[in-house]
């Protein structure tokens, strides 16, 4: 086995990465922050449009920035994902390394640090994709990273770059900055006091918008939502960041709000809600991916309003991502039919929970 | 408290109305609360980004079959305006008339105004720090720090003859 595949074998085997790790600032409603670059090479067809021997010659440049990034990050190592099965190339779509476009393609490749906090997606749907990402909400230390491993790569590649417009992208959506910021937060309060979409109306007229967990399509999967800045352009890079930052902050402050008022008003429902969630998975004999969510939100929302004291906070996060389709069947060695997947999941949640339960 | 409408599952969605001084309240579960398009919303279905430029695109029919073409990819102009995606960096300046409206009704703006790559940018690089000197030595003036003043103009001329004798890529 080579470097590089023991290395992939070491991503998509290890439950937690960095962002998951519940470390940061205001880890009680915000789950991670991320910042992504969208980098192209000059004079160099767009992935979409490129031939076999473009690709390959991307790929070899991707390789050659092996060492450099290593040297200004720490130990960064190039993964040709073509020979990765569909299953491993989802494992890693799930535990949000790699997009599911870059899933699909037919040589995709990726140079990564071993706790996945910087990830350089090649040939996706642009040449580079820079993305870095932590627990916690902190978009300063995540620019100040871009900034870093975007300076590196710099140093080596001629970036396809115009005065007038900035960055050049594949897509219109992201030219100038080539940037997007994004936090994934945990926002139950707002949604049961039925606040949310209120909120999203506000943010979306001072360009920002908010997803579901996994991107469009995935609306309220477990109260999870991503916002992220809608504009690439126009703006400086801080200035956008800032932005963000300051509708971020607010929305936090918002659903702690909520959840200071459901405790003075609802708060047997909210108990009981919570311990009736944490006996169903910790019992369980099946659940389904939804369900699964459902419930974890519930938990996690006992969790950080000191209802349950009782459960450690790092096994919700790594539940959330090891409980999903695709971790589920690497876990189990062998493909599995959705009930199977609902019982493997049931055994799996109470495994991890029971143990972490003082 | 069960849902007043099935009266089966908890209710967990409180809606209350008021209509000129008249409170209605609704305790609802989560499904039929969903159902009747309260609280716990359904999003609108899946809508890609790429379409919408497409559509934008479609809306200028006046616009399309231009022949446009974009000499180092080959990219057409009317399957730009199919797929919403550009072929190569190149494409920005040979659509450049078209692209740049577009850019504007997505974007708010065309402009750029962030980073500037350090090896590739050079010259834009050395343009902006001299806006930057010149609005210094501005100031500095203003505030009558000739000496300080007199460095920045140093600096200034040193900066211009290196653009002018492109130096700097």
């Amino acid at each position: 086995m080579s470097g590089a595949d023991a290395f992939l074998k070491e991503l998509l085997a290890n439950p937690l990465s960095a962002w998951m790790r519940g470390r940061g600032a205001a880890t009680d409603v915000a789950l991670s922050s991320r910042i992504r670059l969208a980098r192209n090479v000059e004079g160099l067809p767009f992935p979409h449009r490129m031939n076999e021997d473009q690709v390959q010659h991307l790929l070899d440049m991707a390789r050659q920035l092996e060492a450099p990034l290593s040297s200004a990050v720490g130990e960064v190592h190039f993964i040709d994902l073509s020979g990765a099965s569909p299953l491993e190339r989802q494992v890693l779509v799930e535990k949000h390394m790699i997009s599911p476009l870059h899933a699909g393609k037919a040589r995709p490749a990726m140079l990564a640090r071993r706790d996945a906090s910087v990830i350089i997606l090649v040939n996706e749907e642009d040449h580079f994709r820079i993305q870095v990402l932590l627990s916690g909400f902190d978009l300063d230390s995540l620019w100040e990273l871009a900034g870093q491993v975007d300076d590196v790569i710099e140093s080596r590649v001629d970036y396809a770059y115009q005065e007038k417009y900035g960055y050049l992208t594949a897509c219109p959506t992201n030219v100038g900055t080539g940037l997007r910021a994004s936090v994934m937060l945990h926002i139950p309060a707002l949604v049961m006091t039925a606040n949310a979409r209120g909120i999203f109306d506000a943010v979306s007229k001072v360009g920002i918008v908010v997803r579901g967990l996994y991107g469009e399509g995935s609306e309220g999967l477990g109260n999870m939502f991503q916002v992220s800045n809608q504009v690439s352009t126009g703006r400086a890079e801080a200035e956008i960041v800032a932005n963000l930052k300051g509708v971020t902050a607010r929305i936090i402050e918002e659903e702690r709000r909520a959840r200071e008022q459901l405790a003075t008003t609802r708060k047997a429902e909210l108990e009981d809600m919570a311990w009736r969630a944490l006996g169903v998975l910790t019992h369980a004999r099946r659940l389904s991916s939804e369900e699964a969510m459902k419930l974890l939100s519930q938990v996690r929302l006992g969790v950080d309003m000191d209802i349950l004291k009782v459960v450690d906070p790092e096994v919700l996060n790594e539940l959330l991502v090891m409980s999903r389709p695709a971790n589920l069947q690497r876990l189990a060695g062998r493909t599995l039919t959705p009930e199977q997947r609902d019982e493997v999941r049931a055994q799996l949640v109470r495994e991890r929970l029971r143990p972490s339960i003082r | 408290m069960l849902c007043q409408e099935c009266g089966k599952r908890p209710a967990t969605v409180h809606y209350s109305q008021i209509i000129n001084g008249h409170q209605t309240e609704l305790h609802l579960c989560a499904d039929c609360a969903k159902d009747k398009g309260y609280g716990v919303w359904s999003m609108e279905p899946t809508f890609y980004l790429n379409q919408l430029l497409a559509g934008l695109l479609h809306q200028e029919p006046m616009q399309l079959g231009t022949g446009l073409r974009c000499d180092l990819c080959g990219l057409g102009y009317d399957e730009f305006a199919r797929t919403g995606k550009l072929g190569c960096g190149r494409c920005y300046s040979a659509f450049g008339d078209r692209l740049e409206p577009l850019i504007r009704r997505i974007q708010g703006s065309s402009v750029h105004a962030g980073k500037v790559p350090r090896r590739t940018g050079g010259r834009l690089r050395l343009k902006r720090e001299l806006q930057s000197l010149k609005r210094q030595l501005q100031e500095h003036v203003a505030r009558e720090e000739f000496e300080r003043a007199a460095e920045l103009r140093d600096q200034i001329r040193a900066l211009e003859e290196r653009l002018k004798e492109g130096k700097a890529r």
